[in-house]
């Protein structure tokens, strides 16, 4: 267990038997035709099953405690609820069961839903600032090195042409850029780290470690181990919600690679 | 509790989460704090709402000059077929009809759509939710807000008519003011209503547009409530005319044109037009930011 290989610090992130469940409407049966809505509808019985709500457990009683300076990595296949974990240490999904006990507001590190692609990159630097909570001043303050950070000038007057003309690559950047412009108490990462070319990768990398050093307690989500063993010196690993192992980087990688067969 | 061996000092984690101060996450501030944080956002708020504005034409040639020119051709539209074709005057001259009609039609898709997007503000915008962190109030908020600057670019089309047939600036234009004032809060607690009742029954978003429709039969939008219901009960009249779209588009025509005089108003129009305001705004903050920890489940 990591509490005992490392030194004691206050507890940043307090996850108690924790549970996160999904609502989908109108999953039951394959078809989503009217008649089986219709009958959906009709059908007796008030519980979510019979009105065709389909529930999806995506993560089931997880329980840890994080604290202020370690770097955690979540790991795990596809599906296994690794971002649904962040999204509800964050605040941002509400738990069907048990409670997560935080220091301060965790951030989740991404602006993607709040960028319009219709505007120029200038505005949604502004409009993504806000949206994370900065001050007008303090987005002033930065403006310049986001633009020189996202490099998105370096072929040009870009940042004033709208987001849509942007290649995929180029517009990640920009997005990440916006993020990572913030300071955070806590701060959580969902495989931002994959974005953009190979020199803007690595900067990107020196971001998110400095983003550490300021930071109380990161979380990533990857599906690079290197990336992994690179930053987290704790590693959370998820299988079907559940939580399959907990501990140092070294020794839960190491089970991982043997389950995965690597 | 499978927790309890990872939990260090042997305490169970709420004792540890209290002992250092840690509180849960995602819990309903109270609302005096939540208003608080909702004042924080409104520079966020306020750039919402109008980079909406500005990405709806951003793709059209003729760019911003649709925000004018939609109301324009509204306008048109319903003088074509209420002018025109069927007549609806009933003895009011057509200098009063056209800016009557056109006044209606404008302050009744200020609340139509300001209800229209408040159903779609937390369901629309589920991404958002699940990825940032504001007071969840700043979404219809802002759609509202939209709508009002959308409402004051048809203000723009709306003096034009006003002066094309004949109803030249008074001082009672000033009485424009508070009548926008006091309907921004009334669509923004309607938003705020319909944003919460549309996160847990996306299906509104379908059925809203046949009861707004209803709503602006009954409303007089078209056709004025006194000379429709002449020779009815007066209790009719009267009921039909405190209707809060109805009160709004009475103040709006009653500051704009010319020969729309205070016959046409029912008694205490303005504390109608109050009460509709403070009742939809209040009401509606609350009964939304009682559920402000279950957006986002979807």
């Amino acid at each position: 267990m990591a509490e005992q290989s490392t030194v004691q610090t206050a507890p940043t992130v307090i996850a108690d038997d924790l549970h996160i469940v999904y609502r989908v409407n109108g999953a039951r049966t394959g078809r989503g035709s009217a008649t089986a809505a219709l009958s959906r509808i009709l059908g007796r019985g008030s519980d979510d099953a019979a009105r065709g709500v389909r529930k999806v457990h995506a993560v089931r009683g997880v329980s840890f405690v994080a604290h202020r300076g370690e770097a955690i990595g979540l790991i795990g296949s596809n599906g296994s609820g690794k971002s649904t974990l962040l999204r509800a240490i964050a605040g941002l999904l509400p738990a069907e069961r048990g409670k997560v006990y935080t220091d301060g507001q965790p951030s989740l590190l991404g602006v993607n839903a709040a960028l319009m692609n219709d505007l120029t990159g200038e505005r949604n630097i502004i409009l993504g600032g806000l949206a994370m909570g900065m001050s007008r001043e303090q987005i002033k303050e930065r403006y310049q090195e986001i633009v020189d950070f996202s490099g998105i000038n370096e072929k040009g007057d870009f940042i004033t042409l709208p987001m849509r003309t942007y290649s995929s690559g180029m517009a990640a950047r920009l997005r990440f850029s916006i993020a990572a412009a913030k300071d955070h108490d806590v701060l959580m990462i969902d495989e931002a780290l994959a974005t953009g070319d190979r020199k803007f990768q690595r900067r990107s990398e020196d971001r998110i470690r400095a983003l550490r050093k300021e930071a109380g307690t990161v979380f990533l989500v990857s599906h690079n181990n290197k990336s992994i063993r690179d930053t987290c010196n704790r590693v959370l690993w998820l299988e079907r919600g559940e939580l399959r192992m907990d501990g140092p980087t070294d020794e839960v990688l190491k089970e991982y690679e043997k389950f995965t067969g690597k | 509790m499978t927790a309890a061996p990872s939990l260090y000092e042997g305490l169970t984690a709420e004792q540890l989460a209290a002992k250092y101060g840690l509180t849960v996450s995602g819990a309903r501030p109270s609302l005096v704090e939540y208003v608080r944080q909702l004042w924080g956002r409104r520079h966020f708020i306020l750039a919402f709402s109008q980079a909406k504005l500005t990405a709806q034409y951003s793709q059209a040639k003729l760019g911003q000059l649709w925000q004018v020119a939609t109301p324009l051709l509204n306008a048109a539209v319903y003088y074509f077929i209420f002018g025109l074709i069927l007549k609806a005057s009933r003895g009011m001259s057509h200098d009063v009809y056209i800016p009557f009609l056109v006044t209606g039609v404008f302050v009744f898709t200020f609340t139509q759509s300001s209800i229209m997007s408040g159903v779609r503000a937390i369901s629309g915008n589920l991404g958002l939710v699940r990825a940032l962190h504001f007071p969840r109030a700043s979404l219809p908020v802002s759609f509202a807000l939209q709508q009002l600057q959308q409402l004051l670019f048809s203000m723009i089309v709306l003096f034009l008519v006003a002066v094309g047939f004949g109803s030249y600036p008074t001082l009672s234009w000033l009485l424009i003011v508070p009548t926008l004032a006091l309907q921004f809060l009334f669509n923004t607690g309607l938003a705020l209503v319909v944003a919460r009742m549309g996160a847990k029954t996306p299906d509104l978003a379908q059925l809203m547009p046949f009861v707004l429709r209803t709503w602006m039969y009954t409303s007089g939008v078209m056709f004025s409530i006194n000379k429709m219901l002449e020779g009815r009960p007066e209790w009719i009249v009267r009921v039909l005319q405190v209707n809060p779209a109805a009160v709004y588009m009475d103040l709006m025509r009653f500051a704009l044109i010319d020969g729309y005089g205070s016959s046409n108003l029912p008694p205490h129009v303005w504390a109608i037009a109050l009460f509709w305001a403070v009742v939809a705004f209040a009401g509606g903050f609350v009964y939304f930011w009682k559920a402000e920890e279950r957006y986002g489940r979807g």
